[in-house]
């Protein structure tokens, strides 16, 4: 029997939220007020690294309008790290610092008022006693032997898999034999490829409004793209049970992987809770772009071993992401950037060693294909390089060293579902870019056809 | 400083309202009085989701004092809407996929209606000119782009399916 309901594929289908955005009857996150609702704000680092001596709230606390101040000391559970739902550890981010800052904006005390301005003056009287120390802003320099070390752990940075070896300073995928392979190419091409730190931006700034209800529970209304998510880490960080919160969301102005990280919620919450009113704490312009998280930066050295005929037979690839001064997303991003460096291309001798390195920057974090995108420019600079090294069309490198379904890729995954020549055909049919007859045959089954005769 | 009692036109309606010195246009129409649809991305007139109608022409509600609104005319997202249904410019939008997060829509849609009501025909220069200062982050210029051809098309009298042909 045919559901004469399932007749949507094919047909282009309106928005179901379109009509409340061309009326502005969406309601976002700034849109929620009520009526006793009090406004946090936060009091931030300064400086990129210090040691934090002492807080002195005394000014703050004569603004009209003060409520109550937060630290460290009011957060049951301070410390944590968002991935550890998926196992990353150990904790190392603090929800407000403690002795020590590490990247400018952190978050170190928060100041609840009765209005946005009260809140805002407060933190602006608000003293720190800090002691500043050195800091380091590079991912290599993050590495050499005297650089101030960021982590309890003793290392700037992450260590993969540490049940296993306490070592391991990186991903590594190890293929073939890559020493073998630089000894039997023509030639070797090698690249430095930097990438720059990038804000989401979205139009609407982070924010939520946690708002005590009369049975215990505190409903908060966020814009977190990762609803659950969020209210997992904030009833681990408040060390209540799960069902003493109530998540509502879906309405994001505008997200790109800026609003996973569980910034606003834990603190809102907190104070929702501590005061017994509704708190909103929802970021400034200022904040969206100094104080949330980035698309982190990625440092990538390429050494391709290279035959004259086009061929790369030898692939070796040092990446360094800046985690900044927290974990966040970015041990996942680098673990994603390892599988994926090698390319889209079948290269038989592969090694490939990529850090996840703290500095005392904002943390880099989830943003649209984060670990992927800074490897995909680097690799295809690199395949034009390649190109013009052995004096070939830059269509003909990938072409020929593109690989094909049945292909085994660095990481041990079998090739399924490419497409990446069929693709490449298109594309060059549309840009009218003459491809020889060989090239118009090829196709991503090819080869598994020939061995299955 | 004192409060103020202002009045000015909103979307057709006679209003009066007691503001502090300085206030902002935006934030009189978002908390005081509760019209929401006209957004707040940036607060210092960087963004343009918060433009407003003053006597037609298109302001950041954000840099606007409501003082310097007094004795004039001022329209909101929401005083566009027809009784029978959309404005032309919303049916534009919403059918062109010119909306996607919708937090720049509001400005946008704004933006658009003093376009069209100066210049019935406005050529894609002109459109993009008149857009420049709002930003999107999402759903990205083109359909928006678009969407005012369609909308302008509508209103004229002559409808028709800019998005049939486009896809």
């Amino acid at each position: 029997m045919t559901d004469q309901t399932l007749n949507v594929v094919g047909q282009s289908l309106l928005r179901r939220d379109g009509l409340g955005h061309v009326t502005g009857k969406t309601v976002y996150i700034d849109d929620i007020t009520f009526p006793d609702m009090l406004h946090l704000k936060m009091v931030r680092s300064p400086v990129p690294h210090a040691r934090l001596r002492g807080i002195d709230f005394s000014a703050a606390e004569k603004v009209p309008g003060f409520v109550r101040a937060f630290t460290h000391q009011d957060v049951p559970k301070n410390i944590y790290t968002i991935l550890c739902l998926i196992g990353v550890g150990p904790d190392e981010e603090p929800v407000l610092a403690e002795d020590k800052v590490m990247y400018v904006d952190q978050p170190i005390a928060a100041i609840v008022a009765e209005t946005e301005a009260a809140a805002s003056e407060a933190v602006s009287r608000v003293k720190l006693d800090l002691e500043e120390l050195p800091a380091v802003l590079d991912v290599e320099e993050a590495l050499k032997p005297d650089a101030p070390i960021l982590k309890d752990w003793g290392t700037n940075y992450f260590i993969y898999d540490y049940e296993y070896d306490q070592k391991n300073a990186y991903r590594k995928v190890r293929f073939g034999d890559v020493d073998k392979g630089f000894a039997e190419a023509d030639l070797i091409v090698k690249g430095r490829y930097q990438t720059s730190p990038t804000e989401h931006a979205p139009v609407e700034t982070t924010g939520c409004v946690a708002k005590p209800e009369p049975d215990g529970r505190v409903t908060v209304y966020t814009n977190t793209q990762a609803l659950f998510f969020t209210l997992d880490n904030t009833a681990l960080i408040l060390q209540v049970p799960f069902q003493k919160l109530h998540f509502v969301g879906g309405t994001v102005g505008g997200g790109f992987g800026g609003k996973v990280d569980v910034i606003v919620e834990p603190i809102a919450t907190l104070a929702a809770t501590k005061t017994g009113r509704p708190v909103k704490y929802k970021f400034s312009r200022a904040e969206e772009m100094r104080a949330s998280s980035t698309r982190g930066a990625w440092r990538m050295y390429f050494e391709d071993g290279v035959m004259k005929d086009g061929h790369i037979i030898a692939r070796k690839v040092t990446s360094y992401a800046d985690s900044g001064a927290y974990n966040r997303h970015t041990p996942y991003a680098v673990t994603k950037h390892a599988a994926n460096v090698a390319g889209p291309y079948r290269i038989p001798n592969v090694w490939i060693d990529a850090y996840c390195v703290y500095t005392n920057r904002q943390p880099g974090s989830a943003m649209r294909g984060f670990g992927v995108t800074p490897a995909s420019f680097a690799i295809e600079v690199q395949m034009n390089k390649i190109a013009e090294a052995v004096g070939m069309d830059p269509w003909a490198i990938r072409l020929i060293n593109a690989y094909r379904n049945g292909d085994m890729k660095p990481h041990r995954k079998v090739v399924e579902d490419a497409t990446l020549i069929e693709v490449m055909q298109a594309a060059a049919e549309m840009v009218a870019h003459p491809l020889p007859e060989e090239f118009k045959k090829m196709s991503s089954s090819d080869r598994e056809e020939a061995k299955n005769g | 400083m004192a409060s103020k009692i202002i009045r000015f036109t909103l979307n057709g309606r006679e209003t009066e309202v007691m503001v502090k010195p300085l206030m902002t246009l935006q934030s009189l129409l978002r908390e005081q009085l509760g019209y929401t649809a006209t957004k707040a991305g940036c607060k210092q007139g960087g963004c343009g989701s918060c433009t407003v109608l003053l006597n037609g022409m298109p302001v950041m509600s954000c840099l606007m004092p409501v003082e310097d609104v007094a004795g004039q005319d001022v329209t909101t997202l929401e005083g566009i809407k027809s009784t029978d249904g959309l404005h032309p410019i919303q049916s534009a939008f919403y059918e062109n996929f010119a909306v996607q997060c919708g937090y720049c829509s509001s400005g946008m849609i704004m933006v658009t209606k003093a376009l069209l009501d100066l210049n019935a025909s406005p050529s894609r220069q002109e459109i993009i000119e008149a857009l420049t200062g709002n930003y999107c982050r999402c759903t990205g210029y083109e359909p928006i782009i678009r969407a005012v051809e369609d909308a302008a098309q509508r209103m004229n009298g002559r409808e028709k399916d800019v998005r049939r042909e486009t896809l």
